[in-house]
């Protein structure tokens, strides 16, 4: 089974964040950026799909010169080949922009079933799995926690939905988009990165995926500003019984949720 | 808005033939979004045209309906079908789901069909100098984002729970226009095997108003039966920070934070957690949050309403007993 797997290079979650001056973006100057959270798991699944079913695991990336680094990070997990699209415009995109163009790099090439990570940890928006399954015509199944294959024509996906468990069986090739608890992804191997260190990685410009001009952004991010800083509050000490005694008069008088 | 337009309302059902809560939280924004244009309201399912009147009372003017036996239980294809027909007909400015599972499934879909654009998370929806500007918390809740749409079908998903839900009027009837919904059998590409309900979960953590969460100090999956039973005595959901979860006390759906759930209630009681960026990440919307720990250096003190410094196992008993006996003073009190 042949498993596309697209990635995000997203700023270390872990890591502190400087906004630009102007507010349109990040200062990335000195910030880590690491292989997207979710995609790894992605990883982790094709990689194990693979070592079960054989085929390829084929990493897709849209993302500026860094983005090689994600990519090389997913190569010394295990995965085979790369695709990297670089181009000027990629920054300039939306999500449903980057969806069209994930689509026309994943058309000509081998696939059974395409994973993504549920979403980015650095816009949080989840937005491009959905909608590159619409772009290339494949059901999908969104948030999977347990994703079975069956006889390679239907994979049984388990979502999580508000108080409850869905069970799914999903037609392939399908795109699914995996969320934390599918997997506990591995770490690199020494001969992992050194022959993710070797492995060429196709660039690709819009213009080798057919597209002459940029598809148009429908979204323009205004600013990003810091969170409203939170006031600590009360501080209640002292002899339990009296702490709690103050703080349901304080949850009842001043709140008002009691 | 450019082109003032009509606001329209994914409404998700939910069991018992009413919708989901979010759907009332999404009338009242798009009633006050509206101004003195209609709100429309879209359904599928197997058989909804009798949420019409509820839909009206809580703000709608025009319900669309589409009913198939393929409309229930929830899949992509199907909905994306019936949703996308309705709204491809209207091209309407403004489009409210909610962010639900459901929701976030459906909606990024729609919007590469209709060529709309989205903006997901939605903490606010407004209406500024002619554009529709959305904020949106990003980068593990770093930031929270402005974001302006452009012309054409704008699709919000907004967050749960954080707009009031639009009151009921009665009186108030809505016109019902059928939605053409003619699909085969065949071309449903997922079908739903089985659903089944977490037990433990009266309310979904996202819907709760009142949320009681475990972390680390709990010391053992053994102790959460604590928060369950303050949260039998408030009507709260149950959750935990990612270390329980990590040890395996807990199962994935309870976590609260980057990793997991982003939640945002009346109220809050963090018992025994340290207050970590990732835990943070998740919570840190809460309208009123209380503390319980007992190291004074943790980082919730930072954020908390109320910070109790003391032994979670000693506070948790006493707190629940209060609670018990406040809550059956204020029933036997009318």
């Amino acid at each position: 089974m042949n498993v596309v797997v697209c990635v995000k290079h997203v700023p270390d979650t872990e890591a502190q964040v400087r906004l630009r001056a102007d507010g349109r973006g990040v200062d990335e100057s000195g910030l880590n950026f690491v292989l997207n959270y979710y995609d790894e798991h992605g990883v982790e699944e094709a990689l194990r799909i693979k070592e079960r079913l054989g085929g390829t695991v084929t990493l897709v990336t849209a993302g500026p010169a860094r983005a090689v680094e994600g990519l090389r990070a997913g190569l010394a997990m295990g995965a085979d080949a790369a695709v990297h699209i670089q181009d000027q415009v990629v920054a300039g995109l939306d999500h449903i922009g980057t969806a069209r163009v994930l689509a026309a790099a994943i058309k000509p090439l081998p696939c059974d079933l395409v994973l993504c990570g549920k979403l980015a940890t650095d816009d949080n928006a989840g937005i491009v799995g959905p909608a590159l399954a619409e772009f290339l015509g494949l059901p999908q199944a969104t948030a999977v926690t347990k994703l079975e294959l069956g006889d390679g024509r239907r994979a049984t996906a388990h979502r999580e939905v508000e108080g409850a468990v869905e069970t799914l069986e999903v037609r392939l090739p399908a795109v699914i988009t995996v969320e934390r608890g599918i997997n506990e992804p591995r770490y690199p191997s020494l001969p992992g990165i050194m022959r993710a260190k070797r492995t060429a990685i196709t660039v690709r410009r819009l213009a080798d995926l057919g597209m002459s001009t940029p598809p148009t952004a429908h979204v323009e991010l205004l600013q990003l500003a810091p969170p409203p800083k939170r006031q600590a509050g009360r501080r209640l000490e002292g002899e339990a019984a009296a702490v709690v005694g103050e703080l349901i008069r304080a949850l009842r008088e001043e709140a008002k949720v009691l | 808005m450019s082109a003032a337009t009509d606001v329209w309302v994914v409404v998700e059902p939910a069991a018992g033939g009413r919708p989901r809560k979010i759907t009332y939280e999404l009338l009242g924004l798009a009633r006050t979004l509206a101004g003195p244009l209609r709100v429309h309201a879209v359904v599928a399912g197997r058989a909804v045209r009798g949420m019409a009147d509820d839909l009206a009372a809580h703000g709608a003017h025009v319900v669309h309906v589409a009913e198939s036996p393929l409309l229930e239980p929830y899949t992509t294809d199907a909905h994306v079908q019936a949703v996308g027909t309705a709204l491809a007909g209207a091209a309407p400015g403004l489009v409210l789901i909610g962010s639900t599972a459901a929701g976030r499934d459906l909606a990024p879909r729609l919007a590469a069909r209709l060529d709309a654009g989205i903006v997901t998370d939605c903490a606010s929806v407004a209406i500024e100098d002619e554009r529709v500007v959305a904020t949106r918390p990003t980068m593990t809740r770093k930031a929270i984002a402005r974001v302006a749409f452009g012309d054409g079908i704008r699709i919000a998903v907004v967050l749960p729970n954080v707009y009031p839900p639009a009151p009921a009027e009665a009186g108030r009837s809505a016109e019902v226009v059928p939605v053409a919904f003619n699909m085969d059998a065949g071309d449903v590409r997922t079908r739903v095997v089985e659903v089944s309900a977490i037990k433990r979960e009266t309310v979904p953590l996202t819907e709760a108003d009142i949320i009681v969460s475990g972390g680390r100090g709990l010391r053992g999956p053994e102790n959460f039966a604590l928060l369950d039973k303050l949260a039998k005595e408030l009507g709260a959901a149950v959750g935990s920070s990612r270390p329980p979860v990590d040890s395996g006390w807990v199962p994935h759906d309870y976590e609260i934070g980057q990793t997991g759930k982003t939640v945002n209630p009346q109220l809050y009681i963090a018992c025994g957690i340290s207050g970590a960026p990732q835990h943070l990440a998740g919570m840190s919307g809460s309208r009123y949050i209380v503390a319980i720990n007992k190291d004074p250096q943790a980082p919730i003190f930072g954020i908390a309403t109320y910070g109790v410094v003391g032994d979670v196992f000693e506070i948790l008993p006493l707190l629940t007993e209060e609670v018990r006996k406040l809550k059956s003073a204020q029933r036997a009190g009318g």
